[in-house]
C-alpha cells in the first residue's frame, strides 16, 4: 500500500492538450488529496475514541465534578496540587512501578529465552508455538479469578503446596510483596508467549550465515544468543518493552478482580496492590465519586508512562550501543 | 487492486470514512419492542425475591414484560454502575434499587430520579414505616425518590452441627439465651473455640462491627458516623468507641475466621462450614441460603442478636428520570413495594418488609423459613421491626463506613494493633470525608 501511495500519477507527464481536461484536473486532485483520505479513517476514529476523551478528561480534571451533580465548578489545578500530595496516590504509584518491573522484566527475559527454544529444531514446533499462546486468548477476568483462588489464604492451592513443603501460608492479599508476586505471575502468564511470538518472528529474519560465521570462529551457542540475536532483535526488544510499559503502568483488571469482596477496589486492606488505575477508578466512581479528582489521577498516569517509555527507550538504545558496533549504519535504517 | 480505478479507490475512503462518523456518532435507540409490549429493567443486587411478582404483575398487565438485572451481586458493585448510568443519563432500568446508605448521596440530586409525590405517591405515606419513608425524601420534604422495600432487622444466624459438636445448645431460645450481651456471646465463642472443632466462631470481624455499631448507635443518639448536622463524628461518638473496642475483644478473643466479607473465601468458608455464626440482618438469610448451597439445609439456625435490637440496611425502589417508560415504571415500583409486594419478597428471599401493615399480616408473623431449620423467622424478624431505631447516615456514608471497617480488617489481619487501627480509622475517615 505505501508503494503506490508513493508512485507518481501515471495521468500527469504528458498532456497532449494545452488545455487541461477536466478528467486530468480531477485526477490531479484525486493523487494529490486521496492518500489523506485513505488514512483518514484512524485519525477520525483516534479523534473520536482518543484525542478527544483525553483533552475532555484534561477538561473534567480542572473542575470540582461529583459524578452525579449538575453544577461542577472550575476550580483550575487543585485537583493537581491536592494529588501531588495525596499519600494514597503515591503509593499507588510505588505499587504500580512496583508490579510492573517485577512482571516486565522476567517476563521479557523468559519470552526471549522461550523464543529461543522454539527458534530451534523441534518436533511439532507449529504445535510449540501455537501452545504459547493460549494464555493470552484466555479472557483476563478468568485468568484473575482463577489466580485470585489459587493465591487464596486459606482454601488456595499455592498455600496448600507451601503448606506440604513445611512452609507457612502467606497471605497473599494482604502483605505488600506477596501480592506484587501474585499479580506479576498472572502477568506473566498471560503476556510472557505472546512477547516470545514477536521476539520468534524477529529472530527468524536475522540470517542465518551470520551464526554459521560465528559458530566457525568457535562461538557457542550463549555466545551467539548474546552477541548475534540480542543485538539484531533491539528494535524488537524497544518494541515489546514500550507496548509492555503501556499495559504494564495501566494494570487493572487482575490486581482488581484478584481481590474480591467489599472494597476490592482498594486491592487490600492497607491497599497492599492498588494501581494508578484503581486509585482513579475508586476516586472517580465508587465510594468517592469524585469525578475531576479521578480524571486528574488519570492524567498524571498518562504523564507517569510517558516518562517511564522514554526511559526505557534509553536505557534500551544505551544497551544496544554498547553491544553493536555499527550504530552508524541504523539511522539510515528501515525504520 | 492495481487495476482499480484510482478514484473509485478515493470514493470507497471517503464512503467509508463517512460511514464512521455515522455509526459512531449516534449509539441509536434501541427500543425493541416488536410485539407492541412496553419492556420494564429492574435494577437490583444480593437477592430481593422479586420473581413470583414479576410473573404476577406480567399476567394482570400482558402489556408489560419485565426484565431483571443483578441479582446474586454485590452492592459495592452495583452502585459504581448505577451511579455511571445516572451519570451518564443513558443505561440505567427503568426501576433501580438503591441502598440505604447511598440514599443520602443520590437524594443530594434528586433530579436524576423521578419525583414519585408528581405520580400520587403521597397517598402512600401510611404504607410504610414512617422514618423508612422519610429516608425516601429529600430535605425539604418536596421530593420523594424511593419507596421502601425491606428494613434490616437484626438476629444472630448460627449452624446446629457446629454447635453440636462444641457441646453447645442447638436449640434457638437456649442459643438466644446463651448471649443477651455481646460480652456474653464472646463468652461463648472462647467456649466454642476451646472445643476445637476446626471452625471459627464468625465469619469475619467487619460485618460484626457494622452490627455492632448500628445497634449502639440507634440505641443511644440514632447516629454513628455523621451527627444530625452533617458534622463527621467517627473520633468523638462514644457508640462508635464502644463498637471498635467490643470488636477488638472479639478478634483478640481469636473468635473470627478472617474471611474477607463478600470475598470469594468467604463464600467457600460457607460452603465449607468453616464458621458458626454470622450477623445477620434478615436480608442475609437469603445470602446465606445462596452460599451454603442446598446442602446445608437444616443445618442453620436463627437466634436472637446479642445487644439490643438495631437495623442494617434496606433499600428503596426509585425510577430514573431517564426512563422512557416513566408512568409504567412508576406503577410498577408501587406495586413491588405495596404490602403485598413486601409479602411476596420476604417469602421467596426473606427482605423483611418495611410496611406496618405486612408486618402485621399472618402471611409475616406466622412464617417459618424452612433452610433454617423451620426458624420462625416473622416472629424473630418481625417483632422488633415497628420499633426498630433507625441510624442516620450522612453524605459520604459509604466512604467513611468503607475507612472504618478496612481499619477493622487491618487489626483483624493483625497488620495493625488495636490502638493504630483506630487511628487509622478516625485519620482515613476524616480524609475519605473531605474528598
Amino acid at each position: 500500500m505505501a508503494l503506490q501511495l508513493d508512485a507518481r500519477p501515471p495521468a500527469t507527464p504528458a498532456p497532449r492538450n494545452t488545455r487541461p481536461s477536466r478528467a486530468g484536473r480531477l485526477s490531479r486532485i484525486d493523487a494529490k488529496y486521496s492518500p489523506y483520505l485513505y488514512i483518514a479513517p484512524f485519525f477520525v476514529i483516534f479523534a473520536i475514541f482518543g484525542a478527544w476523551p483525553l483533552a475532555y478528561t484534561f477538561w473534567v480534571s480542572l473542575h470540582d465534578w461529583d459524578l452525579l451533580g449538575s453544577d461542577p465548578t472550575f476550580i483550575g489545578a487543585e485537583n493537581y496540587t491536592r494529588l501531588l500530595v495525596d499519600s494514597d496516590f503515591w503509593h499507588s504509584v510505588v505499587n504500580t512501578l512496583g508490579i510492573f518491573v517485577l512482571s516486565t522484566l522476567p517476563q521479557l527475559l523468559a519470552a526471549l529465552w522461550l523464543a529461543n527454544l522454539l527458534n530451534r529444531q523441534l518436533r511439532m514446533r507449529t504445535g510449540w508455538r501455537m501452545a504459547v499462546l493460549v494464555p493470552n486468548v484466555t479472557s483476563t477476568a478468568a485468568v484473575a479469578i482463577v489466580f485470585g483462588v489459587l493465591f487464596g489464604r486459606e482454601f488456595g492451592m499455592v498455600n496448600w503446596l507451601l503448606d506440604l513443603v513445611g512452609v507457612d501460608g502467606i497471605e497473599w492479599k494482604s502483605n505488600r510483596f506477596a501480592s506484587w508476586v501474585a499479580i506479576s505471575t498472572m502477568v506473566d502468564w498471560r503476556w510472557t508467549g505472546y512477547n516470545a511470538l514477536i521476539f520468534l518472528a524477529a529472530m527468524q529474519a536475522i540470517p542465518r550465515d551470520l551464526y554459521e560465521a560465528a559458530a566457525i570462529d568457535g562461538a557457542n551457542r550463549a555466545r551467539q544468543f548474546w552477541t548475534i540475536t540480542v543485538p539484531l532483535l533491539k528494535p524488537t526488544i524497544i518494541f515489546c518493552v514500550i507496548i509492555s510499559t503501556i499495559g504494564g503502568l495501566q494494570l487493572f483488571t487482575e490486581p482488581r478482580l484478584f481481590h474480591s469482596g467489599t472494597n476490592a477496589i482498594r486491592g487490600g486492606p492497607m491497599r497492599e496492590s492498588q494501581t494508578m488505575t484503581m486509585y482513579m477508578f475508586e476516586n472517580a466512581f465508587a465510594p468517592y465519586y469524585n469525578f475531576g479528582y479521578g480524571s486528574a489521577v488519570a492524567w498524571l498516569l498518562f504523564a507517569l508512562i510517558a516518562i517511564v517509555a522514554a526511559i526505557n527507550v534509553l536505557i534500551i538504545r544505551r544497551l544496544g550501543a554498547g553491544a553493536r558496533p555499527d550504530t552508524g549504519k541504523r539511522k539510515g535504517g528501515s525504520r | 487492486m492495481g487495476t482499480f480505478p484510482r478514484h473509485r479507490l478515493a470514493a470507497v475512503a471517503l464512503a467509508a470514512t463517512g460511514v464512521l462518523l455515522v455509526t459512531s456518532g449516534c449509539g441509536g435507540d434501541d427500543e425493541a419492542a416488536g410485539d407492541g409490549k412496553i419492556t420494564l429493567t429492574v435494577d437490583v443486587f444480593g437477592q430481593f425475591g422479586y420473581e413470583q411478582l414479576y410473573q404476577q404483575y406480567m399476567d394482570a398487565n400482558p402489556n408489560i414484560k419485565i426484565v431483571e438485572r443483578g441479582t446474586g451481586g454485590n452492592l459495592d458493585e452495583y452502585s459504581p454502575k448505577l451511579t455511571q448510568w445516572l451519570a451518564a443519563g443513558k443505561g440505567a432500568g427503568d426501576v433501580v434499587a438503591i441502598e440505604e446508605g447511598l440514599m443520602v448521596e443520590y437524594k443530594a440530586n434528586p433530579d436524576n430520579f423521578v419525583n414519585l409525590l408528581d405520580h400520587g405517591a403521597a397517598d402512600l405515606k401510611g404504607n410504610f414505616l414512617e422514618w423508612k419513608w422519610n429516608q425516601g425524601l429529600t430535605a425539604d420534604g418536596q421530593k420523594l425518590i424511593g419507596l421502601g422495600t425491606d428494613v434490616g432487622g437484626m438476629a444472630m444466624c448460627y449452624r446446629t452441627d457446629l454447635f453440636e459438636k462444641a457441646g453447645l445448645p442447638t436449640d434457638r431460645e437456649q442459643v438466644s439465651a446463651l448471649w443477651p450481651t455481646w460480652e456474653a456471646y464472646i463468652a461463648t465463642g472462647e467456649k466454642f473455640k476451646a472445643a476445637n472443632t476446626g471452625a471459627a466462631f464468625l465469619d469475619a470481624a467487619t460485618n460484626t462491627f457494622n452490627t455492632i455499631v448500628l445497634q449502639s448507635a440507634g440505641n443511644a443518639q440514632g447516629y454513628h458516623y455523621y451527627d444530625t448536622s452533617d458534622n463527621l463524628v467517627v473520633d468523638s461518638n462514644p457508640a462508635v468507641k464502644q463498637a471498635w473496642d467490643t470488636t477488638m475483644n472479639i478478634i483478640n478473643a481469636g473468635l473470627s475466621g478472617k474471611y474477607g466479607s463478600w470475598s470469594e473465601e468467604w463464600v467457600s468458608a460457607f460452603k465449607q462450614a468453616k464458621f458458626a455464626t454470622i450477623a445477620c440482618p434478615a436480608w442475609m438469610t437469603g445470602v446465606i441460603e445462596g452460599n451454603a448451597g442446598p446442602e446445608a439445609k437444616g443445618k442453620w439456625d436463627i437466634a436472637r442478636v446479642p445487644g439490643n435490637g438495631g437495623n442494617w440496611g434496606g433499600s428503596h425502589l426509585a425510577v430514573p428520570r431517564q426512563s422512557k417508560h416513566q408512568d409504567e415504571a412508576v406503577k410498577l415500583a408501587k406495586f413491588l413495594t405495596s404490602a403485598e409486594g413486601h409479602i411476596g419478597a420476604f417469602k421467596a428471599k426473606g427482605p423483611l418488609p418495611s410496611s406496618p401493615q405486612a408486618l402485621d399480616d399472618p402471611a409475616i408473623t406466622e412464617a417459618t423459613n424452612a433452610y433454617f431449620s423451620d426458624a420462625p423467622v416473622g416472629k424473630i424478624f418481625g417483632e422488633g421491626a415497628k420499633t426498630l431505631k433507625p441510624v442516620y447516615m450522612g453524605p459520604k456514608n459509604q466512604a467513611v463506613r468503607t475507612e472504618v471497617e478496612n481499619a477493622v480488617r487491618t487489626v483483624e489481619l493483625g497488620q495493625r494493633n488495636p490502638e493504630q487501627g483506630w487511628q487509622d480509622a478516625i485519620n482515613n475517615a476524616k480524609k475519605a470525608a473531605a474528598k
